[in-house]
């Protein structure tokens, strides 16, 4: 298309993820809602930093009165061989529930850059891919053989994904392709910002308004 | 070619389709409150980036602020008065509407919305929060985002979305003795799982549908996002032209009668297909109740919990435990601690007039904390007018001003970690209503029954 702005011309807005690989922490239960991923009472400031140490606070601590907290050992992200995981696997619909942003800015604060689900919500996926964080939908077995290879040795067992090629290679070197919409795939690869990039079809948009105040008078204050 | 409802408004608001099957959207209405309204302004002052047309955008207080009477912009919750301040603030910097605090129309996102005529038949409605999908029983396509986007939606007046797949829900039959539409919403949601509508649209329709109010229409598209839809439409009919008529931003004079012209359009033709299709006979539905800890985990009364123990997978084994029941159990009996009565799934006049209907001359049971929030200021008002207050507040519940209040836990106001609360709201997530607190959600009719009962108790014994 002619008038297409040209990505290269784009600033950057979130960081480039092209590919990745990485340790991978199992959290395989279905439903994992954005409130168990950061309470309400851990977004405590008007800001989008800061977040990381909510992250999952309602299980990564143990029950406490004062400020202190001490970490809950039996959680799985406070277990050693998880230290510095970057790719979350989980089951149905990670992420369901409130829109709060705050979950992803959570996660990506902590250095989480790819989840693997066999579901997501809508809100929480578009906001994951706004973010730079790339959520990936696979099947059930799927999902269960990388949970086998991955805890047979987390350290070693790498998942290595390729965002060019919608691939992800599993530790013993199966590869399974995921579907990512191609504006998304784009995005995340030359880490654009999707408000200048829509800035730039400023005119067009003009023109939609100004047919769209003579067709639909009414919807305009 | 024959088109379902969604499928016109999204056309009517296509400003070209991408090259990707991506369409860029105009948004006709963009809603904010202080949890994240004040995050996206900032973020977008940051990025020097203007609200394009502040006349189209709303903002409310109702995340983060107190319901005690007498409320100012302190709050229970640390850090609190930041998160209003700063709203209050950007909402004036950019020329934004604000409902403040104490304004005689503020209330819930949601309500105010719809109540303000703010949201109409037609129209593209964006708010960073989930239950936007509530504003969807007026016809609007309306749905949540995150802040990114919210800041795209003000800074560009689109989004950039891929077009979702459509869901027809058919209500069938007639409603049981008991049986509202969180009723219908629950049974739909635990018969076909929470992740059930797999990101698509969803247009709800039938018989049932068009014998109900607008408060129930609101009710049942409030909880299409638990059920994993991208949104949820009802066409709009006489019902919902009465609503919307004479509110404050509903189009005036020639502007309305072209309004009427276009709306009369907005239903799904005949033979219009959709990507699949459910059929519910809500003969067979009675008021439900949840047993863990998420939506999907819902039964009628009259059921016993039975679950397989081989079938168990851990997320239900979690549920179970984090809640603290059996399976074999009977929910009616169990012990309670509290009830809340509010939200933008079950905050609106009607939802209390009902509650009020069971309360009315009797008591809260002993031991048990009832609290119940309008959702809007109106509500309130209109709810007062009618004596309502009264009622509540002589059977023992607290009266408060509207919010979200204790739908969910901001660090401020709570209930008790163990404690088991019966409650109006749409989530019944681990830790939702504070740390180790066990919601169960019900209508309100079950929620009254529950306050004076004690224990969880099924709502027809009293009507």
């Amino acid at each position: 298309m002619s008038n297409n702005p040209t990505m290269t011309d784009i600033g950057a807005e979130i960081q480039p993820l092209v590919t990745h690989s990485g340790i991978t922490v199992p959290m395989l239960l279905d439903n994992v809602d954005t409130d168990q991923i950061i309470p309400s009472r851990e977004m405590k400031k008007v800001s989008k930093q800061g977040l990381a140490e909510g992250l999952f606070a309602g299980q990564r601590y143990l029950p406490s009165e004062g400020n202190a907290r001490a970490l809950n050992p039996d959680f799985i992200l406070n277990q050693q061989a998880y230290a510095g995981a970057t790719i979350l696997l989980s089951r149905k619909n990670f992420g369901c529930g409130s829109s709060r942003e705050h979950a992803v800015w959570a996660m990506l604060e902590y250095g989480f850059r790819v989840i693997i689900a066999e579901s997501f919500g809508s809100i929480f996926r578009t906001n994951c891919l706004r973010n730079g964080i790339l959520p990936i939908s696979l099947d059930s077995e799927v999902i269960t053989l990388l949970h086998q290879e991955v805890i047979s040795d987390h350290k070693e067992n790498r998942i290595n994904i390729d965002v060019a090629n919608t691939a992800v290679t599993s530790p013993s070197g199966e590869h399974f392709s995921f579907q990512l919409e191609p504006h998304f795939q784009e995005m995340l690869i030359g880490g654009l910002d999707f408000i200048a990039l829509t800035l730039k079809r400023k005119d067009e948009i003009a023109q939609f308004i100004q047919q769209d105040t003579i067709n639909r008078p009414w919807a305009y204050l | 070619m024959s088109r379902t409802l969604f499928d016109k408004i999204w056309a009517e608001h296509t400003v070209t389709d991408l090259h990707d099957n991506s369409t860029l959207v105009y948004i006709d209405r963009v809603f904010l409150h202080e949890r994240t309204g004040s995050i996206a302004l900032k973020s977008l002052e940051e990025k020097n980036r203007a609200v394009v047309r502040p006349e189209h955008a709303f903002c409310t207080m109702d995340h983060i602020i107190d319901t005690f009477p007498g409320r100012g912009d302190e709050t229970l919750m640390p850090s609190g008065k930041e998160f209003i301040q700063s709203t209050r603030e950007a909402a004036k910097k950019s020329h934004i509407r604000l409902f403040d605090i104490n304004d005689e129309n503020q209330g819930i996102s949601h309500l105010v919305s719809a109540e303000q005529g703010i949201t109409l038949p037609g129209l593209t409605v964006v708010c960073p929060d989930s239950h936007t999908c509530t504003l969807g029983a007026l016809g609007a396509l309306a749905w949540g985002i995150g802040s990114s986007e919210c800041e795209h939606a003000l800074s560009t007046q689109t989004l950039h979305v891929a077009k979702p797949k459509q869901l027809h829900v058919k209500f069938e039959g007639k409603l049981n003795k008991g049986v509202s539409a969180k009723d219908l919403i629950l049974s739909l949601i635990s018969s076909h799982g929470s992740a059930g509508a797999k990101g698509m649209a969803i247009e709800f329709s039938g018989p049932v549908i068009d014998d109900m109010n607008m408060d129930s229409r609101f009710t049942l598209c409030n909880m299409a996002t638990e059920f994993s839809a991208f949104t949820a439409l009802i066409a709009p009919d006489q019902t919902t032209i009465e609503y919307v008529t004479g509110r404050p931003f509903t189009p005036k004079n020639e502007q309305w009668q072209k309004a009427l012209d276009a709306w009369a359009l907005l239903k799904t033709d005949k033979s219009a297909m959709f990507d699949e299709e459910i059929v519910i006979n809500c003969n067979n539905i009675l008021p439900m109740i949840s047993w863990g800890t998420s939506p999907e985990h819902s039964i009628g009364v009259d059921q016993i919990l039975k679950l397989n123990q081989a079938s168990q997978s851990d997320s239900v084994k979690g549920a179970l435990e984090y809640i603290d029941i059996e399976t074999d159990q009977d929910l009616i009996g169990l012990p309670i601690d509290g009830v809340f009565i509010g939200s933008c799934t079950n905050g609106r006049l009607s939802d209390l007039i009902a509650a009020g209907e069971i309360l009315k001359g009797k008591k809260v049971k002993q031991g048990v904390k009832a609290i119940c929030t309008p959702g809007s200021a109106q509500v309130k008002r209109s709810a007062e007018e009618i004596g309502l207050d009264k009622v509540f507040k002589n059977a023992g519940f607290e009266w408060r001003e509207p919010g979200c209040s204790l739908c969910f836990y901001a660090g401020g106001e709570g209930f008790a970690p163990g404690q088991r609360v019966v409650s109006t709201t749409n989530r019944n997530f681990r830790g939702r209503q504070g740390p180790g607190v066990r919601t169960h959600i019900a209508s309100p009719l079950m929620a009254a029954a529950a306050a004076i009962d004690g224990c969880i108790s099924d709502c027809r014994n009293y009507l």
